[in-house]
């Protein structure tokens, strides 16, 4: 008998992730797994491992990349691909911005996040894609905690919230029209902490960013940001050198560091039992409305 | 499945698998018992919402012009819930302790969102059931109730809320508790906590409360940490649906799934349905290493023996314990669609990883979920429950809802619009008439689920019949007297026996009353009830038979069914149906056990030939009109059937 029988919700929330996966597989033609390198896809990729063994991971993975990555994690995700032999689609926000299909942001606050619904669109849309598995989980959000396991998206990739399908015991119907597609989300019942643990239990490869290391910040309004080519530094807005670490990775504009010295998942983990703001107090784009993310997921955000 | 039960039958079971940590929970009530509060409760005593969580709420609930912080406001995420108050959809909440992590499913208490109640339950291991004090017991409570006991979760928390405005008073809590308790007796839910608390001012949510020193039990909080939640699993029957196969290459083909329930070994002797074929389990393989034993719940690939034919929606089963196999079953359904369910339309099925086509025969009736009776009705509409009879276009491998969830339970799906339009709980095997209605338990305690017992070798009678018989100078009988209470049954039967043992016969007399005070003590009387009854009665009846004896019954036994049933346990035309039959009002002047006056002043319902439906046989062996023949002529009638 393994170890991982004395962690038992650990366990439980991962055999109901590979089951989704493998629903997944199963139910529909052309699956992707939306991969932006950040923890919560990569402990999603980690689960495929699993579902699939001894076979390989039956779906690509698509990067919806908004061009203001942090380096960091771009080389993680291509040494990721090489590693395990995977496919990889890359959605690009730069290049709906030259076709013309959106238009970028001004000002100091100015981000891709929003625009990055398009081509995430676009690209499901061109890859004629009918289930795309994301790493959401129902804590990080209000809106979020609504969200199924299956969840339908219409022909514009819209989020119906007042219309979704009952999800009852672990029946998931992924039945569509033509057009349609579902985002599946195997995470839903991971918390934060879950997610720690199990990287923790996995020993499973995490970007650096993660970690405490010293970079160069300033702070907007309580949010200490990267100082980067992306964002806009106001004048007032003074360049620091701090020690800190990352709680999520996103898009370099609107992701906020936190001031931290954890540099092992130990520490990480201690500073995530103990934290008094939740991991996406420091994301720009949720402080824009209260609404903010059940208006983005209607358009057909992630 | 109880504990015990799982434990005798596996004595390897790991403890580690016991110590469960994770227990899923859902929240029901009336619209304003306090619902959102309460989680907003539990999260803020256990100190699980973030700042920044709380300053969204402070500033939302400032602008929305209250005086307090609303905690429900950390629930209602919807735009549409904020600008109503009211919680529209199931939304799923997480918070843990160091003992247990948890995961709410909130759902809306609105009685036209019943579907979303039924979705959350539907995963849940434990209910609260929020009962506000100050208005006491109403209908939602009891409607809530009942849907938790169809689901078959096993715990019940009846939250007594708002204990603040009732002055903490005990005869309060102690009047909705009785209450309760004598509604829950028609229910199948074995375990019930009643805890008295305020959501709103925090009394024995996570804190004890002083203001109700009356009070000994646990916070609820603490029940919900300590609480088994290990006891639902079966994890006695092997059942593994195949989800995905997995061949990457020619040496490699395994069977993916998640275990549904029991245990597998490698080298356990399986059988592959629909095909029948056997093999043997080669590897339990999982990524980290093979196991040497899978328990319920857990994702795993088989790899068997032989090349047999296997994909998605086969079942992998034990070679000597099979579900049912079928294309013909009864449910429960609740519809979850604003289109009405209609009879003999094509649906979808889709039922553990088997998708079929599904005709909906017969709807037998809806269930009134607020007065817990049965319905005459031709449809079942939105949020409605009723019993089914479904055909399938293929077989599905089941085993009733209530002996295992994974292969008990389905949905239905429009093909139209693909939308999930109901939620189904299979029955146990047998059917029942339309026509028996019985309002006192509102059926809702099921039979006794028919465990078969595989493994059991029919050994023949150590003395045969036909020896006895001999030894007994006379053929044994099985006479079996039915009727409505008062037509006479009991004192002809009676009478009877005792010229029988005049005559020197071997004689025994089953009577109705009798059986019920201890053999079938545990039965009440429903139709599901009074079948089990009967059952038992013929079996017991055969075992006399089988030994020479002239078998007596009398039992109402009002379902042409049942008694059909009891007489396919003996030799044909061995088993001889009197019908005892008198005119409705005769019997109610009679009344030998006062059941009829009990009846009129509405203390029982349900009473067989009052305002229940007696089914006559259209050919009994003899029938016995009492009120125009006296005792001696019908006992002589009968001797003479005997003797023919």
């Amino acid at each position: 008998m393994s170890e991982k029988r004395s962690h038992s919700h650990l366990k439980e929330l991962e055999d109901e992730g590979i089951y989704v996966m493998r629903e997944v597989a199963a139910q529909f033609e052309r699956p992707v797994l939306l991969f932006s390198g950040g923890k919560d896809s990569i402990v999603m990729f980690h689960l495929a491992l699993k579902a699939f063994h001894p076979g390989k991971v039956p779906f690509p993975l698509m990067h919806i990349d908004t061009g203001h990555n942090f380096p960091e994690t771009i080389e993680f995700r291509d040494k990721l691909v090489e590693k395990y032999g995977v496919e990889l689609i890359v959605g690009s926000v730069q290049k709906s911005i030259d076709e013309g299909k959106v238009e970028e942001e001004t000002g100091p606050d100015a981000s891709r996040n929003a625009l990055q619904t398009t081509t995430l669109l676009d690209t499901l849309k061109e890859y004629q894609v009918d289930a795309a598995l994301g790493g959401g989980r129902r804590d990080e959000e209000k809106a979020r905690a609504k969200e199924r396991f299956f969840s339908h998206r219409d022909v514009f990739g819209q989020w119906d919230p007042k219309n979704q399908r009952p999800e009852l015991w672990n029946l998931f119907n992924g039945r569509k029209n033509p057009g349609e597609n579902f985002r599946v989300f195997p995470l839903s019942n991971w918390t934060e902490m879950d997610v720690w643990q199990y990287i923790a239990q996995e020993d499973i490869d995490i970007p650096e960013l993660y970690f405490a290391h010293e970079r160069k910040v300033f702070n907007r309004r309580g949010v200490w940001l990267a100082d980067t080519d992306y964002v806009n530094r106001m004048e007032e807005e003074e360049l620091e050198t701090k020690t800190v670490r990352f709680r999520t990775i996103g898009d370099a504009t609107c992701t906020g560091a936190v001031l931290s010295d954890a540099s092992n998942m130990e520490e990480i983990i201690q500073e995530v039992a103990s934290a008094r703001q939740t991991e996406r107090g420091n994301r720009h784009d949720d402080k824009r409305s209260e609404t903010a993310m059940e208006d983005r997921k209607r358009q057909g955000y992630f | 499945m109880s504990e015990s039960n799982g434990q005798s039958n596996n004595p390897n079971t790991d403890n580690k698998y016991l110590d469960m940590d994770l227990l899923r929970f859902t929240t029901a009530g009336s619209v304003d018992d306090g619902k959102s509060t309460l989680i907003g409760r539990l999260f803020y005593d256990s100190k699980s919402i973030f700042e920044d969580q709380m300053e969204a709420i402070e500033k939302s609930s400032k602008s929305s012009g209250e005086e307090n912080v609303n905690l429900a406001l950390l629930t209602d995420g919807l735009k549409a819930e904020r600008e109503q108050k009211i919680t529209i959809d199931v939304a799923y909440r997480y918070f843990a302790t160091p003992k247990r992590k948890f995961i709410i499913a909130d759902t809306p208490g609105h009685t036209q969102y019943t579907r979303n109640m039924v979705t959350g339950a539907s995963t849940a291991d434990l209910a609260i059931i929020l009962v506000d004090a100050s208005k006491g017991l109403l209908t939602q409570s009891r409607r809530h109730a009942f849907i938790s006991s169809l689901l078959r979760i096993p715990h019940l928390v009846v939250a007594v809320n708002k204990m603040d405005l009732v002055g903490y008073d005990e005869k309060v809590f102690n009047e909705i508790v009785g209450e309760f308790r004598s509604f829950a007796k028609k229910l199948n839910v074995s375990d019930i906590t009643y805890i008295p608390i305020s959501a709103l001012k925090g009394d024995n949510v996570v804190e004890k409360s002083d203001n109700t020193d009356w009070y000994n039990g646990s916070t609820l909080l603490h029940h919900l940490e300590t609480v088994k939640v290990d006891a639902s699993d079966n994890i006695v029957d092997f059942r593994f649906p195949v989800q995905y196969v997995i061949r990457p290459n020619q040496n490699f083909r395994g069977f993916s799934g998640r275990v549904a329930s029991g245990h597998v070994r490698p080298g356990d002797e399986v059988t592959v349905l629909p095909s029948g074929l056997s093999s043997k389990v080669k590897r339990i393989v999982t990524r980290d290493e093979d196991l040497d034993i899978a328990y319920p719940g857990d994702s795993i690939t088989l790899t068997i023996e032989d090349e047999i034919d296997t994909s998605r929606g086969d079942m992998i089963v034990r070679k000597n314990n099979v579900p049912a196999v079928s294309n013909e079953f009864e449910a429960y359904i609740c519809w979850m669609n604003e289109k009405d369910m209609e009879l003999n339309k094509q649906y979808v099925l889709q039922h553990t990883t088997r998708t079929v086509q599904v005709f909906m025969e017969d709807l037998l009736y809806r269930m009134n979920v607020d007065s817990l009776t049965r319905e005459d009705a031709t449809k079942l509409g939105l949020n409605e429950i009723g019993r089914v009879k479904l055909k399938t276009s293929q077989p599905i491998f089941y085993d009733p809802y209530q002996v295992n969830q994974k292969t008990g339970s389905f949905i239905i799906i429009d093909p139209a619009t693909n939308v999930t339009i109901g939620a189904g709980m299979i029955r146990a095997g047998s059917t029942e008439s339309k026509s028996s209605k019985d309002t006192s338990e509102a059926g809702i305690k099921d039979k006794k689920t028919r465990q078969k017992s595989p493994n059991v070798v029919w050994e023949p009678w150590n003395i045969p019949r036909e020896l006895r018989e001999k030894r007994n100078g006379h053929k044994a009988q099985l006479l079996w007297f039915t009727g409505i209470s008062g037509a006479g049954k009991s004192t002809i039967a009676k009478e009877l026996e005792r010229k029988l043992w005049e005559e020197g016969k071997q004689t025994v007399l089953l009577d109705g009353d009798q059986v019920r005070h201890g053999l079938n003590g545990d039965l009440g009387f429903s139709p599901a009830d009074r079948t089990e009854n009967i059952r038992r009665v013929g079996e017991v009846a055969r075992l006399f038979f089988e030994h020479g004896n002239i078998v007596l019954c009398t039992f109402v036994s009002p379902y042409t069914e049942d008694r059909e049933a009891a007489k396919q346990l003996f030799p044909e035309g061995d088993f001889k149906e009197i019908h005892i039959t008198c005119d409705p009002k005769t019997a109610q002047e009679r009344d030998p056990k006062g059941l009829y006056k009990k009846a009129q002043e509405g203390e029982i319902t349900g009473l067989t030939g009052y305002d229940a439906d007696y089914e006559v046989s259209e050919d009994p062996a003899l029938t016995i009109d009492t009120d125009s023949i006296s005792v001696d002529e019908a006992v002589e009638e009968i001797l003479k059937l005997i003797q023919e």
